[in-house]
């Protein structure tokens, strides 16, 4: 085990992404290993990309990428996808638009599948933001699935997050929900050249003036930025010079601030929930399937000879002795 | 809970931009219940078999239609045996005489598939050939 934490640490590619696999398998052991990586982690910037399906968000980590490695940075890049939830299956499609930074090993690109997670991450992910980091990467991007407005998981897992939007997606009602657009450390304005984008930015400013104060983390007002048609390679490059350069920016304002710690401290309350229920709930439920009592409960339930509630607290009493 | 998954990557070396088969197979293994890494055309072989064992898959799938698997399909294999990785199975398909066939096999490959193949018979292959590994 401790050689694969040497690999690990050495930047070996092939050793972190079967760790990276066997996480997402849920075995054990890689778990242990977990144990060995989590204490040397703590180096990487770590930036969530968000928005809706077809916003352009592979295409500007693609970017960002770029610009990073110019800068001598290196990079992880963990994209994520849906899974099925009827067979299962899914495509990874988000690597196609960043296949030409495959032959630079400055950049680790790890396409992961949901695998019924509901808030546009992976239950691996946090694990593998940690692989990476111990791996040396300067930059961590974390690209969600294509989100709605509820998948927020993302702020749990980065320092800085990028809302991604694109013109003509709705009125000046949807700036006012809750949800996604309040979670935007920097908003990008995608494809910029299309109609309505002044629009746009005009209703974010209005949500953004609405605001208050005490939601701007020590003064830090989340910049609106554009990015022009990618296939307009000049302007779309110094977008994403002015993208990179704001980012940074970002994370100098948290770590001037001492803000750096709150988002630490979120992360690590997720984890610790996620592992509690990792080893808690799940062994607890693995053993009512292995015995077959859990097929037995539904099967009452579903003929209403009991209420779910009564089975639960029958479960916790059996299963939480203390006190 | 543990469940394990086989990951297999489906890719188009070289100059041929005909994706329609590959696609097709991509959602056909997504509906097989796979996690299918697609790369897009256009990939040279080196940029394959980086982005295999990035991606840590079981199989690398490779289309081409061009006439160029003599020498592509070889150079995606020997690239991952180089770098130690020769235990993902490489498997080819698309207009391919069976006369190539041997040398594609000697070159490391582990199956080919042409023109009339079903998809069926190669989501079958997979799964009778193929364990997610430990």
């Amino acid at each position: 085990m401790m050689e694969k934490v040497k690999k690990i640490k050495s930047g070996d590619v092939r050793t972190a992404s079967r760790l990276i696999r066997h996480l997402e398998d849920g075995m054990a052991e890689a778990r242990a290993t977990m144990k060995h990586l989590f204490p040397l982690t703590g180096h990487s910037h770590v930036i969530g990309i968000t928005g809706s399906p077809g916003a352009g968000k592979s295409t500007l980590i693609d970017g960002l990428v770029e610009s990073f490695r110019k800068k001598g940075k290196t990079v992880g890049v963990l994209a994520v996808d849906p899974t099925s939830p009827f067979t299962g299956g899914a495509i990874l499609g988000d690597r196609i638009r960043m296949q030409r930074h495959a032959e630079d090993p400055g950049v680790f690109v790890r396409s992961l599948a949901t695998r019924g997670s509901l808030g546009g991450l992976a239950k691996a992910v946090g694990d593998a933001i940690h692989i990476m980091d111990v791996m040396g990467k300067d930059i961590v991007l974390v690209e969600t699935v294509g989100t709605g407005q509820q998948e927020v998981d993302i702020i749990n897992h980065s320092h800085t997050v990028i809302v991604v939007l694109i013109p003509g997606m709705g009125d000046e009602i949807q700036a006012i929900k809750a949800g996604i657009l309040e979670i935007a450390d920097i908003f990008v304005i995608n494809k910029s050249d299309r109609e309505g984008s002044s629009k746009l930015r005009r209703e974010l400013m209005a949500m953004l003036d609405m605001a208050p104060l005490s939601s701007f983390p020590a003064g830090w007002r989340p910049p609106i930025l554009k990015c022009d048609n990618a296939f307009e390679p000049d302007g779309f490059v110094k977008s994403l010079e002015i993208m990179s350069q704001t980012i940074d920016d970002h994370y100098q304002h948290l770590i001037k601030h001492d803000l750096l710690g709150t988002r630490v401290h979120r992360k690590s309350a997720v984890e610790l929930n996620e592992a509690i229920k990792c080893s808690v709930l799940e062994p607890v439920l693995a053993k009512l399937v292995a015995n077959g009592e859990l097929e037995c409960m539904i099967e009452k339930l579903s003929k209403k000879e009991t209420d779910p509630y009564t089975l639960a607290e029958e479960i916790a009493k059996r299963y939480l002795k203390a006190k | 809970m543990s469940e394990k998954k086989i990951r297999i990557m489906v890719a188009k070396p070289g100059l041929d931009g005909h994706d329609r088969g590959a696609r097709v197979l991509a959602r056909c293994f997504r509906d097989a219940g796979f996690e299918v890494i697609y790369t897009g055309c256009h990939q040279t072989p080196e940029q394959i078999a980086s982005a295999a064992i990035q991606e840590d898959v079981d199989v690398v799938g490779l289309s081409c239609l061009s006439g160029a698997h003599r020498y592509l399909f070889p150079a995606v294999a020997k690239l991952l045996k180089e770098q130690g990785a020769d235990d993902i199975t490489v498997v080819g398909g698309g207009i391919i005489p069976e006369q190539d066939f041997q040398l594609l096999y000697d070159a490391g490959l582990k199956a080919i598939f042409v023109p009339g193949a079903t998809l069926d018979s190669i989501v079958e292959w997979v799964k009778t050939n193929i364990k997610p590994r430990d």
